[in-house]
């Protein structure tokens, strides 16, 4: 198991989180669907240890979360984080993808072949030298997501990863995602509102309202026969929220 | 009209002659304000970093603090100095009353809250944003830390400028801690005070003028960094 | 990449551009500035040659002293250009440098007394001698004296210029409400003006005509001539102004009106670091007969500004 969280708790003035249990498997594209304001960014959050919890337990590829903060950041780098926001530095994006390398400690010429590889298997290589702030929504989107997996974490956490952006350039990061996920084996976990977008890229579905999971499971089981009448509805797009 | 034409008139004379007396008033004045200035931002820029990157409810208190002192007027920062490095002072023993080291403890006592105040409010603005970012790609606090000056170097960069702008035209201080020593802490503020005194308005006016075109340039290169950062 | 790096070359150079500018400024400055002290960025008074070299005449030859005195003193010295004619030529002689700090007489003396100078030239006796009796200073002379004049509008609308007495030159301005300028700033000259005040039985302060400004000589100079108003001043800053202002002499001469200058060191007993020796130095090259030479020598627009010696006979 790659991720396993139990009895996880997260309050700011009310309870905002409560997941009795939560696993994330190796290799697999996982949807997290549900209405704003469920909790879905505070779990990501939480899983990137971005954002601390009150309490349970949390272990990664079976072992508890440390105590150390240089354990802990240890940790934090076999995963990546892609907000909803998408916020690239003020400089090319070469060095936009590099940063994670950098960060790790990688040699020039090994940073110089791994950002090259990627942009190339990507076929973003034409925007390597341009300045972030030049790219278009889409472009800056697909850098963000690059940038992310530079470094080959194993899992990939995406977070609204398409909102606001056409179709076509949604078209382009699923394939993206599609793409990292079988070629580098990098397990996804991806929030999004969109229930089309999880069915189209999923292979397991989770579903949050009001902090809890209410069902998760294959894909096709949560779409085709949902348990909870919630589900049936969010599925349905019947959800008011 | 004619004696202020003659004043201008004087004071370009001076410059364009490279006179030595006037080119020492301006090195120091350029060596007192950029040293005081770096010394407050490797102070400030720290520290506002720190500041901006907490919550503001958590730091409300030291918010008020940094705003007040930086409007602190310069003569009264210029005499606490003052009682502190006075022979009779705690730092008296020092014996750095009347010299340049203490025109640069009052600037940086002027232009620290600046930087600080500046800085931090700069990167509240989105130095948390980028901070997370720089954590969810694997970055240390250090290197996460740097990220967010370095994303914010233009908001920094105008809380340098304007300590800077600060510190440069300020008098009230470093008349007071300096003494204005003909030749040892006499710099461009404090002699187009002297000059006034003496009723030489004009040659005021042109060091007021030679003033204003250091800042320019001192300005202009740091603008030119702030335009290369975006 | 080689796109990208031209890119950040260009900050690179703006940067080490600025970091030039730096170490040029911080390290062109950084050793202390010759014992020469540098002349004014202006011209120096005018003075007849063959007066300096008389006056000035060689000394033993003494082993030069790399060093400095401070010497806290009043605008009024300073401004006048009589220092800047001075200590130089002391500093010929002794290879001291002289830093001088020039304030009003109110903030010389605390400077003094608080241990921040080594030497003091200021001129408001009775401070100075209840000061040595306190201890604060020692080793007082009276080292040279100038007078105060009054100075007012072309017109004279106070008449002050028919009377002879200050007494009688401060009720006409009082009587009638004529603007005055004073220096309001604590300094010896202001301390003398409120003496002449109170013998005269007025008390300006808060009147509507009577402007205390809290700055110096020049500055009370130039306002009075703004306002066409008058003012009491030492006849050094006025002559050293002369040329820029349209106020004239209205009243001279009044013996109350002479002002003593005193130079003293600061008691090595009461504060140990100071260079009472070097001091000393200081006070003895004033008080020697070139020293006393020089200050009668020296001349602005023509005329005489301070005069050696004690002058209230």
């Amino acid at each position: 198991m790659l991720v396993e969280l139990t009895d996880i708790r997260k309050k700011y003035d009310k309870e905002v989180l409560k997941v009795d249990k939560l696993l994330f498997q190796k290799g697999l594209i996982y949807g997290i669907i549900g209405p704003s304001g469920a909790g879905k960014s505070t779990l990501l959050r939480i899983i990137n240890l971005l954002t601390p919890f009150n309490s349970g337990t949390y272990q990664f590829m079976g072992r508890p979360l440390p105590s150390n903060g240089q354990e802990r950041l240890k940790l934090q780098r076999k995963m990546a984080l892609v907000f909803q926001k998408t916020l690239l530095f003020k400089d090319s994006v070469w060095n936009n993808v590099a940063y994670g390398l950098k960060a790790r400690g990688f040699s020039r010429s090994e940073i110089t072949q791994r950002v090259g590889e990627l942009l190339e298997q990507v076929g973003l290589q034409e925007l390597a030298f341009r300045r972030a702030d030049t790219l278009s929504g889409g472009e800056a989107q697909r850098i963000a997501i690059a940038r992310a997996v530079a470094f080959e974490p194993h899992l990939l956490l995406l977070d609204e990863p398409t909102a606001n952006l056409d179709p076509g350039n949604i078209e382009l990061i699923e394939k993206m995602i599609r793409q990292l996920n079988r070629t580098k084996s990098i397990t996804v976990v991806m929030v999004t509102h969109n229930v089309f977008q999880a069915h189209r890229i999923a292979q397991e579905v989770i579903f949050i309202h009001e902090g809890r999971i209410v069902e998760s499971g294959p894909t096709e089981q949560i779409f085709e026969e949902p348990l909870d009448p919630r589900t049936k509805a969010f599925v349905e797009g019947r959800m008011i929220y | 009209m004619s004696r202020l034409l003659e004043g201008f008139v004087e004071a370009f004379q001076l410059i364009i002659a490279l006179d030595p007396a006037l080119l020492q008033i301006v090195f120091l004045s350029l060596r007192v304000s950029i040293l005081a200035i770096i010394i407050s931002t490797l102070l400030g820029v720290p520290l506002g970093t720190l500041l901006g990157l907490k919550p503001e409810r958590k730091t409300r208190f030291v918010n008020k603090i940094i705003f007040t002192f930086m409007g602190m007027p310069p003569v009264v920062a210029g005499l606490v100095i003052y009682l502190f490095l006075s022979r009779q002072g705690p730092l008296g023993v020092l014996g750095l009353l009347y010299t340049p080291t203490a025109m640069i403890i009052a600037q940086v006592f002027l232009s620290f809250p600046i930087v600080t105040g500046l800085t931090m409010v700069g990167i509240r603005a989105k130095g948390s944003e980028v901070e997370e970012i720089a954590r969810s790609l694997g970055a240390g606090s250090a290197l996460a830390a740097w990220t967010v000056v370095r994303e914010l170097r233009i908001a920094i960069l105008g809380a340098i400028i304007t300590g800077f702008s600060r510190v440069v035209a300020e008098v009230g201080a470093v008349m007071i801690v300096g003494g204005n020593i003909a030749g040892h802490t006499r710099v461009m503020t404090t002699a187009i005070v002297l000059e006034t005194r003496r009723g030489n308005f004009e040659l005021a006016i042109g060091l007021g003028i030679v003033l204003l075109m250091l800042s320019f340039i001192v300005n202009s290169v740091l603008y030119n960094i702030q335009r290369g950062g975006e | 990449m080689k796109k990208n790096f031209s890119k950040n070359g260009k900050n690179v150079i703006t940067l080490v551009l600025l970091v030039g500018i730096l170490l040029f400024t911080v390290g062109g400055c950084a050793p202390e500035p010759a014992v020469e002290p540098t002349p004014e960025p202006e011209e120096a008074p005018k003075l007849a040659e063959n007066d300096v070299e008389e006056a000035g005449e060689p000394e033993e030859a003494v082993e030069p002293i790399d060093d400095f005195i401070t010497l806290a003193t009043t605008t009024s010295t300073y401004d006048s250009g009589l220092l800047d004619f001075l200590n130089p030529i002391f500093t010929e002689e002794t290879g001291l440098e002289v830093r001088v700090v020039s304030q009003g007489t109110g903030a010389a003396l605390e400077t003094g007394s608080r241990g921040d100078a080594d030497v003091l030239l200021v001129h408001d006796r009775a401070s100075e001698l209840r000061l040595v009796e306190e201890g604060a200073f020692v080793d007082r002379y009276d080292v040279m004296y100038n007078d105060f004049i009054i100075v007012g509008p072309e017109d004279d609308p106070a008449g002050v210029m028919d009377v002879d007495s200050v007494v009688d030159a401060f009720n006409l301005i009082a009587d009638e409400g004529f603007t005055l300028v004073s220096r309001g700033d604590d300094s010896g000259t202001h301390r003398m003006e409120m003496r002449l005040w109170e013998s005269a039985g007025i008390s300006p302060e808060g009147q509507d005509w009577y402007r205390s400004i809290g700055q110096g000589m020049g500055n009370t100079l130039n306002m009075a001539n703004e306002l066409l108003g008058y003012s009491m001043t030492d006849r050094g800053t006025y002559v050293s102004m002369k040329e820029k202002l349209d106020l004239l002499i209205v009243l001279e001469g009044d013996p109350v009106l002479f002002n003593q200058y005193g130079v003293m060191a600061i008691n090595p007993d009461e504060h140990p670091h100071v260079k009472y020796d070097y001091a000393l130095m200081y006070v003895e090259f004033l008080m020697s007969d070139g020293g006393q030479e020089l200050i009668n020598s020296y001349q602005v627009n023509g005329e005489t500004l301070f005069f050696p010696g004690y002058g209230l006979e």
